[in-house]
């Protein structure tokens, strides 16, 4: 414990102590709601509350009865296998996507810049039920709506502006020198790109990737619009079973979307060390 | 110092930049540099010697004008293809890559084959003394072994052309001569032709065969070292390289190429006219510093002033002393650390003495 500075005097003392309790109260009310589901999901009655029996920690009162439902129900399966499909597809075309406009942008010939990324940042920006509206309307007149590509392509544009600000956030660092270097030894644009700027700017490609398939995984508006009920995916389902049918199944899945969140954000701090090591190593 | 035409081997042709269409960053630059030349573009910064070494290496364009080498203009061939080596300042190591990749990565592009490039990476180790630390990442180098890293991955592909954007900056004092030597040293065993920048001027004095001097986007003068040091063209020059005194006078006569000076406290002395000095106007007269003589340790001399002593500064091998002239204006002198070095006081008079030939009178 670090000792508080000797000219401190009450009111600073006061003040030390009572930031600390004000950030930790914050955190719980951020928290709280997320951490409330994970020991309802283990609930061995089908209610969404706490029984008497899991309040006194009877272990009878505890089951993984929700968990068991979800693995045998096939319309969860689907749901499961669907969110993967998209999620990954919709991340791959938004990280190749991002990327080359990331890099584009970062050209320092590269005219209207603002404008240009504005542009390609707007999709973060304009409310989901908007684009969802528009996109709905549009792919009714080329039949996509109700197909996997569809929906792909729907998520990917969510993704890309994710991409575009990670990737542009590991060029800002990136000495332009090093291109020079690979373009005066003899080897052409595109090779120097692949050899030596991606491979250095791989973290932010990798964390935007995630962002993008964090991005598909979790939405919900543009598949309640474009989707048919074979693209079901977990949010929809989930969105559905609260309304049909009311079981804590919807909890065990909840808790183990938060674990996929959680191992997702432990990597993205793993690759970020990653690259700062490797940063401050170069140079 | 201009070349026969069958010895140019990079020339410059009226090479002009400009980033925004109005003002040039570098102004009509003309300059034939022989084979096996170390050239060196020298100049404050933001005078366009970088530009110039940025468009020989085809990463910014040129705006009128022409570049050739060996008489096949290069102005439109893409970078990758001039076959120009370039070190940076900042190394440009690739931070991904061991050293020997580093090193094998122009070879690759070339497609030699894999025992070849194995071969030539471990001889262009052994040149700059690193064979063991091929398999190391630039990280875990220091800076004057990245710095040779870079030297050796620039020449390794044998290009006839090798460019220096300001390679030393980044070095300490010490290294940084221990690698003006290991430069040198390179440059004459393997004999390629060298384009320097720089804006540090010993070591464009130690290492060049010729300097160009910029200011302001023109060359003010392309001599070989001592020659640019000791018969700088103009004030600028003057000024720039080493330290000079730089004096007011008035110019009475000129006779051979010698100045009559009248200076403002009224004595007179005779210095060496530089071009487009005119009888009859003010000019500024320079005279280096270690050129300066206190008048009781040389017998002969041409030219004579009185100054009052203000301070001086001990430096270590050698004592700066700082004078008041009569009619205004500050002199300085260094004087060898040996027992000979005199003691002044603030307010002492002394008297300085220096041979015609060591000063110069540019017109003002």
């Amino acid at each position: 414990m670090k000792h508080l500075p000797a000219y401190y005097t009450f009111w600073h003392i006061l003040g030390h102590y009572g930031l600390r309790w004000f950030a930790f109260a914050v955190l719980l009310f951020l928290m709280l709601p997320i951490l409330v589901i994970v020991p309802l999901s283990f609930n061995a009655e089908p209610y969404f509350s706490f029984t008497p029996g899991m309040v006194s920690f009877d272990l009878d009162a505890y089951s993984l009865r929700w968990y068991a439902d979800v693995f045998s129900d096939e319309r969860w399966m689907l749901a499961v296998k669907n969110s993967f499909i998209v999620g990954i597809a919709a991340a791959v075309i938004a990280t190749i996507l991002g990327t080359v406009a990331a890099v584009g942008l970062s050209n320092p010939a590269m005219p209207f810049k603002r404008l240009i990324t504005a542009f390609l940042l707007s999709p973060m920006i304009v409310p989901l039920i908007i684009v969802a509206a528009g996109m709905f309307f549009f792919y009714t007149r080329f039949n996509l709506v109700g197909t996997y590509f569809g929906l792909i392509i729907a998520h990917a544009s969510l993704g890309v502006p994710f991409v575009i600000i990670t990737v542009t956030a590991t060029l800002a660092g990136f000495d332009r020198s090093l291109y020079y270097a690979g373009l005066s030894m003899g080897a052409r644009p595109l090779k120097v790109y692949w050899d030596i700027v991606i491979p250095l700017i791989r973290p932010g490609v990798i964390s935007g990737a995630l962002f993008a398939f964090v991005t598909s995984f979790d939405e919900v508006v543009l598949v309640l619009f474009l989707a048919g009920p074979e693209q079901r995916t977990i949010p929809r389902q989930m969105f559905s079973g609260l309304r049909e049918q009311i079981s804590p199944s919807i909890l065990a899945v909840a808790t183990m979307l938060i674990l996929i969140s959680m191992s997702m954000l432990v990597t993205l701090e793993m690759l970020r060390r990653r690259s700062e090591r490797m940063r401050s190593g170069a140079y | 110092m201009p070349l026969d035409r069958s010895d140019v081997f990079l020339r410059f042709d009226n090479v002009k930049k400009s980033y925004d269409q109005k003002t040039l960053v570098v102004k009509d630059f003309s300059l034939d540099v022989a084979e096996g030349e170390f050239l060196t573009l020298l100049g404050p910064s933001g005078s366009g010697k970088s530009t110039v070494l940025m468009m020989l290496a085809g990463f910014e364009s040129v705006t009128s004008g022409d570049i050739s080498i060996s008489g096949k203009s290069i102005t439109r061939t893409a970078p990758y293809k001039r076959n120009i080596g370039m070190v940076f300042q900042n190394y440009a190591l690739f931070p991904h890559m061991t050293i020997a990749e580093n090193l094998a990565y122009p070879l690759q592009v070339r497609k030699m084959t894999r025992s070849d490039i194995q071969d030539r990476v471990g001889e262009y180790l052994n040149l700059v003394e690193l064979h063991g630390f091929r398999g190391r990442y630039p990280g875990q180098l220091s800076g004057g072994q990245r710095q040779r890293v870079a030297l050796a991955r620039a020449l390794i592909f044998e290009p006839s052309l090798i460019l220096m954007d300001e390679p030393l900056g980044a070095l300490d004092k010490k290294l940084r001569e221990q690698m003006q030597y290991e430069i040198t040293r390179l440059h004459e065993k393997l004999g390629f032709t060298v384009v320097y920048v720089t804006h540090d001027q010993t070591e464009a004095l130690s290492m060049s065969t010729r300097i160009a001097v910029f200011n302001d986007g023109v060359v003010q003068q392309c001599a070989p070292p001592a020659e640019l040091y000791e018969k700088p063209s103009n004030a600028f020059v003057a000024d720039f390289i080493g330290e000079n005194n730089f004096v007011n006078g008035h110019v009475d006569t000129i006779a051979d190429g010698m100045a009559k000076i009248t200076l403002p406290e009224g004595g007179t002395i005779t210095a060496v006219a530089a071009h487009g000095l005119a009888a009859n106007t003010r000019c500024r007269i320079s005279v280096r510093p270690e050129k300066l003589y206190m008048q009781d340790d040389r017998g002969a001399h041409d030219n004579q002033v009185s100054v009052r002593h203000v301070t001086h500064y001990y430096v270590g091998d050698f004592i700066r002393y700082y004078f008041k002239l009569q009619g205004g204006g500050d002199i300085n002198i260094k004087f060898l650390n040996d027992s000979a070095a005199p003691d002044l006081k603030e307010g002492d008079i002394a008297s300085l003495v220096w041979f015609a030939k060591d000063c110069i009178a540019f017109p003002a």
